[in-house]
């Protein structure tokens, strides 16, 4: 054995040990994730083919089939989720870029006002959108006193109410990831740009931009997920036009006698969500999300 | 130190349940002003007269029932239930037949108790208007509801099916008696849902609960409504402008039932029967504007002739109502609540 060898095999040995040690180290993280993710998962799986009767059984999706409201209310919650996710793009990424472009100071003072809300319970924020929105809530009001329109129109209890109150509570998961994206951004390749002609504008586009998009898309991605849940913010304010399947789920299980027919429901969301990110992933970075690679 | 402390809190409620042992029992119901006006007019008194311990809690209906009998965890020995999920748990199983030996309900109006569930108070599923917009003579009958050039304006109407297809079958032409009848069958229930899919463009709000309900009343967010009578008499204490009539409205009733493996089962059945009396059935208009479900609560005098009158089961507003049938919605409700919900979601 020369000494070269012995040193590859000492240096093998060393990264074996290192692996094991870094194992260790993650193992009470991964028991977490198995226990209280893992486990429940599998669970919702198989209660999803109980049926009525307590024996193995497709009922529950075969009533998914069977009844078009199922797919009306799936179709719901995908587009009122992208619908959100849009709008907070649209408001959320000149915000943030603004902000980007502030002194630190100021910058701060704005990421907080940003953040404020998020420490106000989501129940009262909805309720107060309830408040502000309805046919004789101060919009209306205002709005006919200053004479903008004459008539109270219907802003809440319906699809325009529900998304106020969603791009609301979403907007600041959007912005923080598209901040921070921002900030990194080295203001010397914009310097360089306009140095080789390029107008504000091209320079915007063509290096800003596309340095921002990982923290944009993250912050889309994860709008897009949260909506995908949504419970309380589209139950007060659509007014009981706008379904989605979290409120199927709750009404699944005070209608039908077994878990079954709500747990289904759970499972067909979480595939489609998964696929929902399995083709965002074949178009986008993933990793780049997580600010990991560039 | 936390399983120390754990210990000591076992020890301490063990101490107390031995102590309290001879006769106690823990009831659920819906809390707010609903459980508030149970509180006063039943449980404390009746607790102060027998000398059985009562322990409330606040619950989420038959759902936390079945999840306790399920998993063998009963800790409920009374629950306060509408009487459709309790006629629905009863036949899951989920609940213990009621002794009528040990439950006194002679006096009892005879459709407001059953084998599993003996009768608390009665409220009406009632039409109610704002009187800014129709004044005091709004709709008299559900096809005036339904009438929106006779009565024009933006209607709520309940997002769940559980009261909402009596309604639109009535105001179909069918008569009050014959309600149940005609909404024994799919094609029965798809006449009403066509009915209120008519009516869906003026209907702003599918309301999922009482304090909605009353709210959008109170708000003028909508001029029309479904809903229960004791919210609205609530609403215009606090000066909301709204009325509501008896006439064709759902007679239903709330009632007590014991979960099944109860821990407390013999003593809750003596309470239950303790709490049906009169003398304390008639303490419970002054807290909420619904009815004894004791006839003899009526005789005692505390229940003045005008209140009585206000009442959902006073003879005369009673005369004029329909009452919900439990077997239609043993049998129809999830079948129809499915049907309700692609009419929702068109």
């Amino acid at each position: 054995m020369t000494a070269t060898d012995m040193n590859a095999a000492g240096l093998r040995r060393d990264e074996r040990l290192e692996r094991l040690k870094l194992f260790g180290l993650s193992s009470p993280a991964i028991l977490l994730v198995l226990v209280i993710l893992v486990i429940p998962v599998g669970w919702l799986f198989y209660v999803s083919f109980i049926g009525a009767d307590g024996t193995f059984s497709m009922e529950n999706y075969e009533r998914m089939v069977k009844r078009k409201s199922y797919a009306r209310i799936f179709r719901t919650t995908f587009e009122v989720s992208l619908l959100t996710t849009a709008l907070c793009i649209l408001i959320g990424y000149p915000l943030a870029y603004f902000m980007s472009q502030l002194p630190n100071r100021i910058a701060n003072l704005c990421l907080i006002t940003v953040l404020l809300p998020f420490w106000t319970s989501l129940l009262v924020r909805t309720y107060a959108w309830l408040v502000l929105l309805q046919k004789k809530g101060l919009v209306n009001n205002w709005a006919i006193n200053l004479g903008l329109w004459d008539e109270p129109i219907k802003i809440v209890h319906n699809l325009n109410g529900t998304l106020i109150g969603m791009v609301h509570i979403m907007l600041p998961f959007l912005v923080l990831p598209t901040y921070g994206a921002m900030k990194a951004i080295d203001r010397d390749y914009l310097k360089a740009a306009a140095n080789m002609g390029a107008s504000p504008a091209r320079a915007f586009w063509t290096v800003f931009f596309p340095l921002s998009t990982p923290g944009l898309f993250a912050g889309a991605l994860m709008v897009f997920v949260l909506c995908l849940g949504f419970f309380v913010t589209p139950a007060v304010l659509g007014g009981g036009k706008v379904i989605m399947v979290s409120m199927k789920i709750v009404s699944n299980i005070e209608l039908f006698v077994n878990w079954g027919a709500a747990s289904a429901l759970g499972v067909v969301l979480l595939v489609l969500t998964v696929v929902v990110l399995w083709i965002a992933s074949r178009f986008l970075k993933l990793e780049q999300m997580t600010g990991g690679g560039h | 130190m936390k399983i120390k402390t754990t210990t000591a809190l076992v020890a301490g409620l063990l101490a107390t349940t031995a102590m309290a042992a001879d006769k106690s029992v823990t009831i659920a119901s819906w809390g707010g002003s609903y459980q508030e006006a149970q509180s006063k007019a039943l449980f404390e008194p009746a607790a102060a007269n027998t000398g059985i311990e009562v322990k409330q809690e606040t619950y989420g209906g038959m759902s936390d029932v079945r999840l306790q009998v399920s998993s063998g965890q009963v800790t409920l020995d009374i629950v306060a239930s509408g009487s459709g999920s309790a006629a629905r748990a009863a036949a899951e199983g989920l609940l213990e037949p009621l002794d009528y030996d040990v439950i006194d309900v002679s006096n009892f109006y005879p459709t407001l108790y059953s084998e599993y569930c003996v009768g608390g108070d009665v409220f009406s599923t009632v039409y109610a208007w704002n009187t800014d917009t129709f004044g005091d003579d709004g709709p008299q009958s559900w096809a005036d509801f339904f009438d929106v050039e006779k009565f024009p304006g933006k209607r709520a109407y309940r997002g769940k099916v559980a009261g909402a297809l009596e309604p639109a079958i009535m105001a179909d032409g069918v008569a009050p008696e014959d309600v149940y009848e005609v909404l024994g069958s799919e094609e029965g229930i798809e006449r009403a849902l066509n009915k209120i899919r008519e009516l869906k463009p003026h209907i702003d709000v599918f309301w999922t609960s009482g304090a909605q309900h009353a709210q959008l009343m109170k708000d003028g967010e909508v001029d029309m409504t479904t809903g229960w009578n004791g919210r609205f008499d609530n609403a215009k204490k606090d000066g909301a402008n709204v009325a509501y009539s008896f006439n064709q409205a759902l007679l239903d009733y709330d009632c007590f039932a014991i979960p099944k493996g109860a821990p407390n089962k013999d003593v809750a059945m003596e309470f239950l029967n303790e709490i049906s009396k009169p003398e304390y059935q008639d303490d419970l208009p002054k807290y909420i504007t619904y009815g004894p479900t004791n006839k003899a609560a009526y005789d005692t005098g505390e229940i003045t002739a005008e209140v009585a009158a206000g009442l959902p089961s006073s003879p005369d507003n009673a005369a004029m109502q329909v009452p919900v049938s439990l077997e239609w919605y043993a049998e129809w409700e999830t079948i129809a609540a499915e049907m309700y919900q692609e009419m929702l979601t068109e």
